[in-house]
């Protein structure tokens, strides 16, 4: 009768065991199937999709920062590009100038020579009718004073002296 | 820091215990003695006034056929008996007169209440030892209720959580009790299964969770005086022998060869270390599960008597001023027993892991010994 003696406390009821067994059971079966299964399937997606999303993050951080390096490569291009074209741009229009004063200068060069030409000309031409002229007045008078002077032989001659001194015009 | 005050506490939770259950089996001792004279000299009237400590701890600890409310109110609990003679169902109202005092019930059997269970009784009133053995009671006690009430409180919450997650998506933030329950699943996941089992540990899950919700709901019951709670559940022997059965079970099944290996043939060792070795784990195999029954129930059941020890001291000192220390100190336990009952379904659900983890784990340093 040793085992009667033992503390009720730690004797196990055979009811208790049966309704522990059923609740045990029954909890495992229910909350596996219709709880932990949906919960920890619900937590391992979140966490798959969080983890995603970082490294999809960190993949979109890296692709800026490429993009970015690549911006201010094209913009370094494109101000060298802005730059040689802008100097191109002066020596063509610096070319330009030099050809427009250059051709203004031989038009100008050419006027002034067509200028002095036809006043060359015209200074001849108008030296010849002077001469023309003054031949023709010089004949006139000559006639005259030939007519007038043949008669007296000394002041023919003095005249004669007289004009030829007189003359040294061209 | 935490850990410091947690250890500080529990030091302080243990020696205190100690006290007190010193004091307590002092007081069993004594009341034994008181009874064995008072059956003796008859002296009914004595006894009534002496109280009885032991008794009253021992009553509010046991299982019991109905569920005491307050005063001279409680709920009758249906009896379910299977014996030779068949199965029969009856009220516990039965077994009590007005008093509350038990009586014999003529049922296929003469039942009749003795300390809190059910024996036949001859019609002489004297108990039949033989009979009683043939009886098995399959009541619903008052423990018993207190575990449908937990799973019933365990199926409402979990069902409800788990259809948020379907409602809400998986992409969604947790709200309101999912939130508050994710992370303490979380818990079990991460601190308990990962780190105990292994890869291996999505599969268990299931039995980890249920075990722990199971322990702690019926830890956080006991804990509350008053009608759903107040039933020693987690403290009875009976109910963390079942769940150390399963935890039995489930390892043994698991178990792989290197775990049936490292029992009966220890590798690496020399052959007569391995004949020695052998029965020590062999008997390892069964002290794992009985620790596992004895800690949770031990723990449990030592909180209820302490916090009990302390109100009895208001009626040991018969004066209200008792109260004065024995509350706050009730106060405190109490709030020691919230962190006892984490903290031992936590242990519970942890070992259980790690025997599953010990009984699955692959060895593979082994091939580098062959």
């Amino acid at each position: 009768m040793f085992f009667l003696d033992i503390n009720p406390l730690v004797l196990p009821d055979v009811g208790l065991v049966f309704w522990s067994t059923v609740a045990f059971v029954v909890l495992l079966f229910v909350l596996g199937k219709f709880a932990w299964k949906p919960i920890m399937k619900a937590i391992d997606e979140r966490e798959q999709g969080i983890e995603d999303a970082l490294s999809k993050a960190e993949k979109m951080k890296a692709e800026i920062t490429q993009m970015a390096s690549e911006n201010e490569a094209l913009l370094q291009k494109a101000r060298e590009e802005r730059a040689t074209m802008v100097k191109e741009a002066k020596e063509t229009a610096d070319k330009m100038v030099a050809e427009a004063k250059d051709k203004a200068k031989g038009e100008y060069d050419r006027i002034v020579a067509d200028a002095q030409a036809a006043i060359t000309q015209q200074k001849n031409a108008a030296l010849t009718e002077v001469k023309n002229q003054v031949g023709a007045l010089v004949i006139e008078v000559s006639e005259k004073i030939l007519r007038r002077e043949l008669s007296n032989k000394t002041e023919q001659e003095s005249y004669i002296k007289e004009l030829a001194s007189g003359v040294t015009l061209n | 820091m935490l850990l410091r005050q947690v250890k500080l506490l529990l030091i302080t939770a243990f020696s205190l215990s100690a006290i007190f259950f010193s004091t307590a089996s002092n007081a069993q001792d004594t009341a034994k003695n008181q009874t064995t004279e008072a059956s003796t000299e008859l002296a009914e009237k004595k006894d009534a006034e002496e109280f009885d400590v032991t008794g009253t701890i021992l009553e509010h600890i046991k299982d019991d056929h109905s569920w005491h409310l307050w005063g001279h109110t409680s709920i009758a609990l249906p009896v379910i008996l299977y014996s030779d003679k068949g199965l029969e169902v009856f009220s516990s109202k039965n077994l009590v007169n007005e008093h509350h005092e038990p009586v014999a019930f003529a049922g296929k059997y003469n039942y009749k209440l003795e300390e809190g269970k059910i024996k036949v009784v001859t019609a002489a009133g004297t108990i039949d030892e033989e009979a009683s053995k043939k009886v098995w009671d399959f009541s619903i006690t008052k423990n018993v209720t207190s575990l449908l009430i937990t799973v019933f409180i365990l199926l409402i919450v979990f069902l409800s959580v788990a259809s948020k997650y379907k409602k809400r998506g998986v992409t969604s933030a947790p709200k309101g009790l999912q939130s508050f329950m994710e992370p303490i699943i979380l818990f079990v996941r991460d601190e308990v299964a990962k780190p105990n089992i292994g890869a291996k540990y999505a599969r268990y899950m299931p039995f980890l969770l249920t075990i722990f919700f199971l322990v702690l709901t019926n830890n956080f019951l006991g804990l509350i005086p008053l009608f759903p709670g107040g039933a020693n559940v987690s403290g009875n022997i009976a109910f963390t022998m079942t769940l150390a059965v399963f935890v039995f079970i489930l390892v043994n099944l698991k178990g792989n060869k290197s775990y049936w290996q490292h029992i009966f043939w220890m590798p690496g060792m020399h052959w007569s270390m391995k004949l020695f070795l052998a029965p020590i784990e062999l008997i390892g195999v069964f002290t794992k599960p009985i620790s596992l029954m004895i800690r949770l129930f031990a723990n449990i059941t030592a909180g209820h008597i302490l916090v009990l020890s302390l109100i009895c001291l208001i009626f040991i000192f018969k004066t209200v001023f008792a109260s004065a220390i024995a509350v706050p100190f009730a106060v405190f336990i109490s709030l020691i027993e919230l962190l006892v009952a984490f903290l031992q379904a936590y242990i519970f659900t942890m070992l259980s892991a790690m025997y599953i983890g010990m009984a699955t784990e692959e060895h593979h340093h082994e091939e580098a010994h062959h």
